[in-house]
């Protein structure tokens, strides 16, 4: 058997070029479909569980879907935005607890989530070294992030512009790592979180700046008018909140509209909620949206594309297939001499069975085990590939 | 060595029919069968093999009657027993020349193949003159050194019975010369039976017995064989 067998090999390896056609026609006709069937398995399932772990999220009136998944995997497409006066209503109605999202900003691709520290718990989400959120500028690192950005505690990440170009936009600021978060294998691993008000501060609603009220910032004063100091161009703003200055740092404005993307709402019974939910029926700026609902509709969405997706894979699959073996038969028919030869020569009949069949076996196995090991290697990063088409 | 009695052959289709009524073949010699195209040689050589077997009669080679054979134990036979060697020297193009004599071990599990059956077939390479192309694929061989290459894979299995059909045909002067010292002189060596099909006259002298098939007439249209002896030119009395 091993003699035949190194014949069928030395065969498949002369004609190599032909092999490898064959072998990734056959492979990619068993993976497109189980491989395809794989991915929607496990985004189905990964969808669905963190949407049923978010009960409720309101924001502004728009895209639910936008929405739900801006909330669930801080994707790049930012939602209309709401104000924080929408979690004081939620909390004010006593129906749930509020958590406020800011999901704007980056930091080298890497979402800054700001949020407050409710949200750890509610997410279940552990210090894995340093410790959490204390004052304004700290930031805390999803597993995946610090090792992407190659930060740990102690180290900083700065917020990225939004556009090369926005000369009078958002300013960087340069943040503390003061925590990484335990792996949860989650879109949570991927995030860069900070104090709702630090997002704000980035955004350009907070700031600090030098006190003009001192006497060694009497250059940037442009006139007094009473209490009231104007200050010139000149004057410094920090770009990273410190000990030193972070007593400088304030708000203009009422905090209430300041912008928020989502507010989490987590009522403690489905009565909460249903009656949370009546409330926003007829509101005007506002929605509620049930991230599982939304994601039910989007997957019946995604599983039609499946349908058409995997009925077309299966259709070329089945056109792939019948060339094929319309070339095994031709390879056969050319193959007759070399039959009759070692028949001649006196080759036993399963020896030359084995190497007469050996290109259609060989092929198939080879094709089918690839086929067979990138579904494990999509069954293994499945999960990451979800979480970077999600993004 | 080889003993044919009362043998008739026909295809299932055209007007071919082979009538031997008595042929024998003594061990150790070289015999040529040579005739007219469609006179039925080559057949010969494949019913003294066991690649095909006859209507009628018997075919016996080593006191073993091949033609009572099954297809498994004919096929035992050749791999054991019987050298070939075919016109268009049918290698296989994929494999190397060393894998190509080597072929036989590989297709067969009445033939182990070891480091002694390796040195022997390096030794025969180096006999032929093409020890220095043990790595080639056939497609890079002159016609000569292909034919040598399948002389050497007909001879590694060290066979009583050598059969070849048109060795030279294929082959110019110059290589048909040392294509057959190589044959008669492993021949000669081995003590093997050959038992050649040809249709070049020039090299008639070097065999010992020359078998015309012009002497067997077909059978069928009358049912009667009108003669049943070969001509033997050079040893006289065939049988």
């Amino acid at each position: 058997m091993r003699d035949t067998l190194y014949l069928a090999w030395r065969y498949l390896a002369f004609h190599r070029v032909k092999t490898g056609i064959l072998v990734a026609a056959i492979t990619l006709i068993v993976f497109l479909p189980v491989g395809l069937r794989v991915i929607v398995d496990q985004s189905s399932r990964q969808l669905t569980a963190r949407a049923e772990a978010t009960p409720l999220a309101i924001g502004a009136k728009g895209s639910p879907t936008e929405l739900t998944l801006n909330t669930l995997y801080f994707s790049s497409d930012v939602p209309a935005r709401t104000t924080y006066a929408a979690a004081s209503e939620v909390t004010a109605t006593r129906l749930a607890s509020a958590i406020p999202m800011y999901v704007r900003f980056r930091v080298r691709g890497q979402p800054i989530v700001g949020t407050t520290l409710e949200y750890f718990g509610f997410r279940g989400l552990r210090i894995a070294e340093g410790r959490q959120i204390a004052v304004l500028g700290d930031a805390v690192l999803g597993s995946r992030a610090a090792e992407r950005l190659g930060v740990g505690t102690g180290g900083h990440v700065i917020s990225s512009p939004e556009s090369v170009f926005d000369i009078a936009g958002v300013y960087p600021l340069r943040m503390p790592v003061v925590g990484v978060l335990e792996f949860s294998d989650s879109a949570d691993d991927d995030a860069v979180f900070v104090d709702v008000k630090t997002a704000w501060v980035i955004e350009g609603l907070g700031h600090g700046h030098q006190d003009l009220s001192q006497p060694e910032a009497s250059s940037g004063v442009l006139r007094r008018e009473g209490n009231v100091v104007v200050g010139n161009a000149s004057v410094m703003q920090y770009n990273e909140i410190t000990p030193d200055n972070i007593d400088s740092f304030h708000f203009h404005g009422d905090l209430s509209d300041f912008p928020l993307t989502a507010v989490i709402a987590v009522p403690p019974d489905q009565r909460s909620s249903a009656l949370l939910q009546g409330r926003y029926q007829s509101a005007e700026l506002r929605q509620v949206v049930s991230p599982s609902e939304v994601m039910d509709e989007l997957l019946d969405t995604i599983l039609t594309v499946e349908k058409f997706v995997i009925a077309g894979a299966v259709t070329v699959g089945l056109a792939t297939l019948a060339t094929a073996f319309l070339v095994f038969a031709l390879s056969l028919r050319l193959r007759r001499r070399e039959r009759e030869t070692l028949f001649k020569i006196g080759g036993s009949r399963s020896a030359v069975a084995t190497v007469m069949t050996s290109e259609i076996v060989g092929v198939l196995a080879v094709g089918v085990l690839l086929a067979l090991l990138l579904t494990f290697l999509t069954q293994r990063y499945g999960d990451v590939i979800i979480r970077t088409l999600i993004r | 060595m080889i003993r044919i009695d009362g043998l008739r052959f026909s295809y299932g289709e055209g007007d071919f029919r082979l009538w031997i009524p008595e042929l024998a073949v003594e061990a150790g010699t070289t015999t040529a069968f040579i005739g007219p195209s469609g006179s039925g040689k080559t057949t010969l050589l494949n019913l003294i093999a066991g690649i095909i077997r006859p209507e009628t009669g018997r075919v016996e080679t080593r006191n073993v009657e091949v033609s009572g054979m099954s297809d498994e134990e004919r096929r035992r036979f050749r791999i054991t027993t019987v050298g070939l060697v075919f016109q268009e020297f049918e290698l296989l193009e994929y494999l190397t020349v060393l894998d190509n004599i080597l072929l036989p071990y590989r297709i067969h599990s009445a033939l182990t193949l070891d480091s002694a059956v390796r040195e022997r077939a390096g030794s025969l390479a180096e006999r032929v003159g093409i020890s220095d192309k043990l790595g080639r694929h056939p497609r890079r061989l002159s016609q000569g050194e292909r034919q040598r290459v399948a002389v050497c894979r007909a001879v590694l299995t060290d066979p009583p019975l050598l059969l070849t059909d048109e060795p030279t045909g294929n082959l110019d002067p110059v290589n048909r010369e040392r294509v057959l010292d190589i044959l008669f002189d492993y021949v000669k060596e081995s003590g093997t039976t050959l038992v050649s099909v040809t249709h070049d006259h020039e090299i008639l002298p070097r065999f010992g017995r020359v078998v015309d098939f012009r002497e067997f007439h077909s059978f069928g249209e009358a049912g009667v064989a009108s003669g049943n002896r070969a001509e033997d030119r050079a040893n006289g009395g065939a049988s």
